[in-house]
């Protein structure tokens, strides 16, 4: 991505609806960061000019944020809630399954670039724990026969 | 069983409620134009003797929050607290996600009562999707001249923006919430100046929770006395009770504020999942000081769970059955808070490090009975030393696990030790 002039609507719109424009930027961030999967120090700079900020007022707040990432996430990004509620329902034995399924650690990546993992803190699904995300999709209630199946359903496609 | 009006749930069972011309089928806007037709100071009264505490924890009364912005300072914002993190919580979304435009109504109320013309729903970023339905139901709401310029005629406008967090538990604060809205890093500010002098953009903000806002049109409709008399004095209403973990029907109970702790789950959450017997609770989430099943017999208010050590917070309730070990509690804990403390204060970030590490040490079982000691220190050390409540909730949790565990969790490091 090039530093040019013309600034996407998609994104003018978003400054529009803030009395700064600093404020646009972590609405700008999600945008970037789903395209993209990533947000490297690149897309950091260019933000910044379009903002009139420095670089380093983004790139605090993209590592300050944890849903903002420095590497390419895999197509499907899971991430297993470790909080309380989906803890006393089981969700480390989920956890592990996925591990070793997937042959990964959270924060890495499997090596087709299909699926990246990450324990995070609680989803608000407590109602269905044990819960996973999978991108913008919650799946709940889950039992390693229901995690199977997702994981398999995710790899045909 | 139940001789109590439902307000925010009224809507939960019927077929796409969030649908708005389904909403205003079952009497929805109806507030808004009764409101319209009052005087903004009127239905700051009404707030006011409705004695609404906030939903989102701390409990203030809204409508002495809404009291407090200066009358002559422009521009003025509301920012709607949508950033459900607190581990148990998860009413907010179910309003968000069934009754939307019952929380849309108790935002245009509200900024008519304090004069408002914008307003930010700051929504966690986990929630793409409900944001995206949320901006939806906004957009609809404005196609039938219920939000944007001239509502209703009355030349009264407001413009509401939802903006999506991005992963950070810390927030749900509100000074760190505005810092968020203004795109910066969330860390929490001193306060004084509080929010309603200088808010958001330097300028008064009122701040009140989804489930705050979601029961300004009953309170319109119906009186703010006739809130009142719903909850205890001086604190008035319905509550959503999310109830997870080893129950039998884990969900949202809407129940009148002081319906008794052990009601809640065992006569509505079905009791203990699979007959077991109940051994803790956190009665408003995992900030909330851990109780004994000896405990229960308390009624779900903010000043009767004080009284106790505790606190309703957000009113999760997390139930934990005879064989939950309180040594995995503890790190569940730990691990949580050292994870979302934003590092500003200095007792808060260390302190939730050492305790991070010596808890760890302790599952991998490590550690000598002393080390429990030190653990208590170290939490004890963070109470009361940090800007926002998130260091106090992480020290007070921690000490009073010990406390109120001290044997099993001695006998845990023990057994660990041999391991």
């Amino acid at each position: 991505m090039k530093e040019g002039k013309e600034i996407p609507s998609e994104i003018l719109k978003i400054i529009k609806k803030y009395p700064n424009k600093r404020a646009s930027l972590i609405p700008i961030l999600h945008i970037f960061q789903e395209k993209f999967g990533f947000i490297n120090s690149e897309m950091e700079k260019y933000i910044a000019g379009i903002l009139d900020i420095p670089p380093s007022s983004v790139r605090e707040v993209t590592r300050f944020y944890t849903m903002f990432k420095k590497e390419r996430l895999g197509k499907y990004h899971i991430t297993i809630c470790s909080s309380i509620s989906c803890h006393l329902l089981g969700s480390k034995r989920i956890a592990d399954y996925i591990k070793e399924k997937l042959g990964i650690s959270p924060g890495e990546v499997t090596k087709d670039g299909k699926f990246s993992l990450e324990e995070v803190s609680c989803l608000g699904y407590c109602d269905i724990s044990p819960a996973i995300m999978v991108n913008d999709e919650i799946y709940g209630n889950l039992t390693l026969e229901k995690v199977e199946k997702i994981l398999k359903k995710l790899s045909e496609v | 069983m139940s001789d109590f009006p439902k307000i925010i749930t009224q809507n939960f069972d019927v077929e796409n409620a969030w649908d708005i011309n389904v909403y205003i089928e079952r009497g929805g806007y109806r507030a808004l134009q009764k409101a319209l037709s009052m005087k903004p100071e009127e239905i700051v009264e009404e707030v006011k003797k409705a004695c609404l505490r906030g939903r989102g924890g701390a409990g203030f009364p809204a409508g002495v929050k809404w009291g407090f912005i200066p009358k002559d300072v422009e521009p003025r914002y509301l920012c709607v607290n949508a950033d459900e993190g607190e581990p148990g919580t998860f009413k907010d979304r179910n309003i968000l996600e069934k009754d939307p435009h019952r929380l849309i109504e108790g935002i245009v109320i509200t900024c008519y009562a304090v004069r408002v013309h914008k307003a930010f729903i700051y929504i966690r970023g986990e929630w793409g999707k409900i944001a995206k339905k949320l901006e939806k139901a906004i957009m609809e709401a404005e196609q039938k001249g219920f939000v944007g310029k001239n509502i209703l005629g009355t030349g009264f406008s407001l413009e509401i923006v939802v903006h999506r967090g991005a992963g950070a538990y810390i927030c749900g604060e509100e000074t760190a919430l505005m810092e968020s809205i203004e795109g910066k890093r969330g860390l929490p500010r001193i306060k004084p100046p509080f929010p309603a002098t200088k808010g958001v953009f330097g300028f008064p903000t009122i701040i009140n929770n989804v489930e705050t806002l979601s029961n300004i049109p009953s309170i319109v409709l119906n009186g703010g006395e006739w809130f009142a008399n719903i909850g205890v004095p001086g604190d008035g209403g319905t509550r959503l009770f999310a109830v997870s973990g080893h129950v039998e029907k884990p969900g949202v109970y809407e129940l009148p504020v002081g319906t008794k702790l052990k009601d809640i789950i065992f006569t509505w959450a079905g009791g203990v999942k699979d007959g077991k017997s109940l051994k803790a609770v956190f009665p408003g989430g995992i900030s909330a000081p851990i109780l004994t099943s000896e405990e229960l017999d308390v009624s779900a208010d903010y000043s009767s769970l004080q009284k106790i050590g505790s606190m309703l917070g957000s009113g999760a309730i997390v139930v934990m059955d005879e064989n939950t070990l309180m040594i995995e509690v503890l790190d569940r804990v730990i691990s949580f808070f050292h994870h979302e403390s934003c590092g500003q204060c200095t007792p808060c970030r260390e302190g939730t490090s050492i305790l991070e590490r010596k808890i760890k040490k302790a599952m991998k079982g490590e550690s000598s009975l002393e080390d429990i000691d030190f653990i208590e220190k170290i939490a004890n050390s963070m109470v009361g030393r940090c800007l926002c409540p998130l260091g106090d909730a992480c020290g007070m949790q921690v000490v009073t696990i010990i406390k109120k565990f001290r044997n099993e969790i001695e006998e845990s490091f023990k057994k660990r030790e041999k391991i």
